[in-house]
Formats: C-alpha cells, structure tokens, sequence
C-alpha cells in the first residue's frame, strides 16, 4: 500500500519487527537475571539499581550512544532494537524478581515435598504463577516500545516515525497524524495480543477461583 | 571524549552550560505547569472515587502516543516556537502525575479516613490532612516519572527547534558529525541520572512519617501480629 509517498506496509513492518523483537529478547534476557535478583540479595543490590539507572537514560540518546559502547554500525537499526532491548530488560529484570517473591512459600515448600527438583519448580510452579505479573510487565514495556520506535526516525532508522519527520520536513500533518494514529493503533493491538496470551498461559485465573 | 574537552564547550551561547540550562527550564516550566493542572486533579478525583477508572485508562492510553508524533503535530498546528513543544511537554507530563495523585489519594489508609470523618474533620480537611500526606510517596513517584520522561522528550524536541541538549544530537545528525551527537547523547544520559538521584533525595527530604529518610520506598506494613491466637 503506498500513501503520501512510502510504501505503509513496508513502514509497519519495520515498524513492528524494530518493537516486539527488543520485548521478547528483553524478556528472554530478563528472566535469568530476575531469577538471580530474587535468588542473591547481593545481585538484587545491584541489579535493580542499574536497572533503574538505564531505564533513566533518555531513548534518543541511548541510540546514540549504543555504537559506541557495544560497536555497532552508527545508522543501524540495530541500535534502536537494542536500546528497547535495555529497556524492556530494566524494566522486567525488577518484575520477574518481585513475581518470584511473591510465590507464596507454602506452594514451593509443597512442590518441593512432592519432588520437584529445582529446574522443574522454577519451569513447573514458579513460572507459571508469575505469569500474571510478567504480562503486566511485558505489556508496559510494550506499549513503551510501538512508541519509542519512532525516535529512530531522527537518526534516519525507518518506522512510522519516518511518516512523523518527513511530515514535518513537507509541513503535512495528515501525514504526520498517520503515523501517530498507525503507531497507537499498533501498540493497542498487541497490547491485545500480550493480554490474551497471559490469559491462555493461565487458564486457573478464568475459573473465578 | 574529544568534543566533550574541545575549546569553547564549556561556555557561550551554545556552550554545554547553556545547554543544560535551557533543558533544565524547559523541563521545569512544563513538569510545574503539568503539576498544576494533575495534582488537584488526581487528588480530588482520588478522594471522591469518581471516574477513577477512566483516569487509569487515559493515563495507560496516552502512554502510546508517540512523543515525536505529538511534538511535530503540536508544532505544525501551533507554529515554531517554545509554545508548542511546552505544550507536548505538559501533555506527556500529565498522566503519570494524575495517576499518583490518584493512586495515592484512593490508596489512603481508610481506617484513617474514616477516623477523621469520626474527629469531625471536614471532607476538605480530611482530603489535606490525611490524604494528601499519605499519599505523597507515590505522588512523588508520579512526578519523577513525569520529569525524566520530559528530560528525554525535551531531547527529541530539538527537532522541532528547542534549544537544549538535543541540538547537540539532531544538528550532529544533520552535519554527520558523530563526535557532537555521542557527547551531546552522553551529557543528556548523565544529566537525567542526576535529576533522578536529586529527586530521590528531595523525596526522602519531604516524605512524611516512618518512611522519611528510608533506603527503600515505602514498604506495605505486615498484618499486625495475632497475639491472642499466638500464646498457648
């Protein structure tokens, strides 16, 4: 489909791969950490911190930055991935610690005495009952994400966001309201998605237990 | 490195100083004006329990905007300038701050609420007195959020002709000169992290009660302890 001059479904495309790779990537690389910070106080000491700290740094100049620290290519959209992939990572690494915290000890001490080992309560018991939280998680680093992708489009990475500069550049802002209502539209829907996927991964919370 | 080091940086019309300077008053003209209009707000709106729903809805939804989108619409509809980008400013600042309040408010403990009406305090005095202290942990919360995310929009702003730190960024871009956008992109990383510990320590400063001065947020209070059912 090609409106006010680009191609839309090759923008959306990008614009979709460049959100939700970073979010699963940064839940893949999450989980291992949250599990550390909830087992070691010492690494929940410094874990969360720097959490924070990273979450602190501004999108813009995080993408700037990137090449330099991890020696990527400087216009890559690579950069942008990445810089979501900390972010979404900073985000979890607190969520996944705090959901394993609150697995109550009762349920892992009864799991443990009917012979889970600890792989298999970690995979079988603890997982599962964090899902609820992990969702919420996942889902503000979702969100976060469809609209962070846009700030690509200032060091030349194309998205939607590519709609909302060149706009401006032409002083159109049907187009630059385009790529706004895409990128919302977008993030709603796979908000939708992570929604539907947390309730299907838990199919006790639809009991009305 | 270089750059950051490179005679005249650190002074004149387009020194790092400045720079900060014009960032730091663009940050605060819009997190006080956005206070302004969320604070009250969420407040009252926590205290009377109406439309707190769709307060927690518009603040989750407006968390989709696109801040560049915002900002480029703003400044096409309203003209180049500062009013336009202060606007979008206060736009984004507005819902994080409202849900604190909000959350805060409602979130008051009610055995203490309902022990004021008790006192006879009036429904304004209880909303002052009780409330508003009660929730100043996660108003607080609301307003470093706001801040740091209008630190870094403030950045993209530069696009749209803000001063500040971005022009360090989009005017290296626009000159491939990669040197300027990685120190302008350093100076705004560490600025933000120094807002946060700032408005940490103000937090702990003003936070009221047993928490004041504590590492760690609040944390919620363990039931108290059933004595009676505890001795044999």
């Amino acid at each position: 489909m090609r409106a006010f001059g680009y191609e839309i479904d090759e923008l959306v495309v990008a614009h979709v791969l460049l959100a939700v790779v970073p979010v699963l990537l940064g839940l893949v690389v999450a989980l291992p950490l949250g599990w550390w910070a909830h087992r070691s106080p010492v690494a929940r000491r410094v874990l969360v911190p720097l959490s924070g700290a990273l979450y602190t740094i501004p999108s813009l100049a995080l993408i700037v930055v990137i090449p330099v620290v991890l020696g990527t290519p400087i216009l890559s959209p690579l950069n942008v991935g990445l810089t979501l992939t900390i972010y979404t990572v900073a985000l979890l690494v607190r969520s996944v610690a705090e959901a394993l915290d609150a697995v109550p000890d009762t349920v892992t001490t009864a799991a443990v005495a009917v012979g889970y080992r600890p792989a298999g309560l970690l995979l079988g018991v603890q997982l599962p009952l964090a899902v609820p939280v992990l969702t919420a998680g996942v889902r503000v680093a979702s969100v976060s994400s469809f609209s962070l992708v846009t700030v690509g489009a200032l060091v030349g990475i194309d998205s939607l966001g590519t709609l909302m500069t060149s706009g401006f550049e032409q002083a159109y802002p049907l187009m630059v309201a385009a790529g706004v209502v895409g990128s919302v539209a977008l993030a709603f829907l796979f908000d939708a998605l992570w929604l539907g996927l947390g309730r299907g991964l838990t199919p006790w919370s639809r009991a009305g237990v | 490195m270089e750059w950051l080091g490179a005679p005249g940086r650190w002074s004149g019309d387009d020194g790092i100083p400045v720079r900060v300077l014009e960032h730091l008053g663009y940050t605060a003209l819009a997190v006080l004006i956005a206070a302004v209009i969320a604070l009250p707000l969420g407040a009252v709106i926590g205290h009377t329990r109406r439309g707190g729903l769709a307060v927690v809805g518009v603040a989750n939804g407006l968390r989709a905007l696109p801040e560049l989108g915002v900002l480029v619409l703003f400044v096409l509809l309203l003209g180049l300038g500062l009013l336009a980008p202060t606007l979008a400013l206060v736009l984004l600042a507005i819902p994080p701050m409202l849900a604190g309040a909000y959350s805060g408010v409602a979130g008051a403990d009610g055995g203490a609420v309902d022990a004021a009406r008790g006192m006879g305090m009036r429904e304004r005095q209880i909303l002052l007195q009780v409330e508003v202290p009660a929730a100043v942990p996660l108003v607080l919360g609301g307003v470093r959020f706001a801040t740091l995310q209008v630190i870094a929009t403030a950045t993209i702003a530069a696009y749209v002709g803000l001063g500040g730190l971005g022009r360090y960024i989009i005017d290296g871009f626009a000159l491939r000169d990669f040197p300027q956008m990685l120190g302008g992109a350093l100076v705004v990383a560490v600025l933000s992290i120094v807002v946060e510990l700032v408005l940490q320590g103000l937090g702990r400063l003003v936070t009221p009660g047993p928490d004041r001065l504590r590492l760690r947020p609040a944390r919620p209070e363990s039931d108290p302890v059933p004595t009676r059912e505890a001795r044999p």
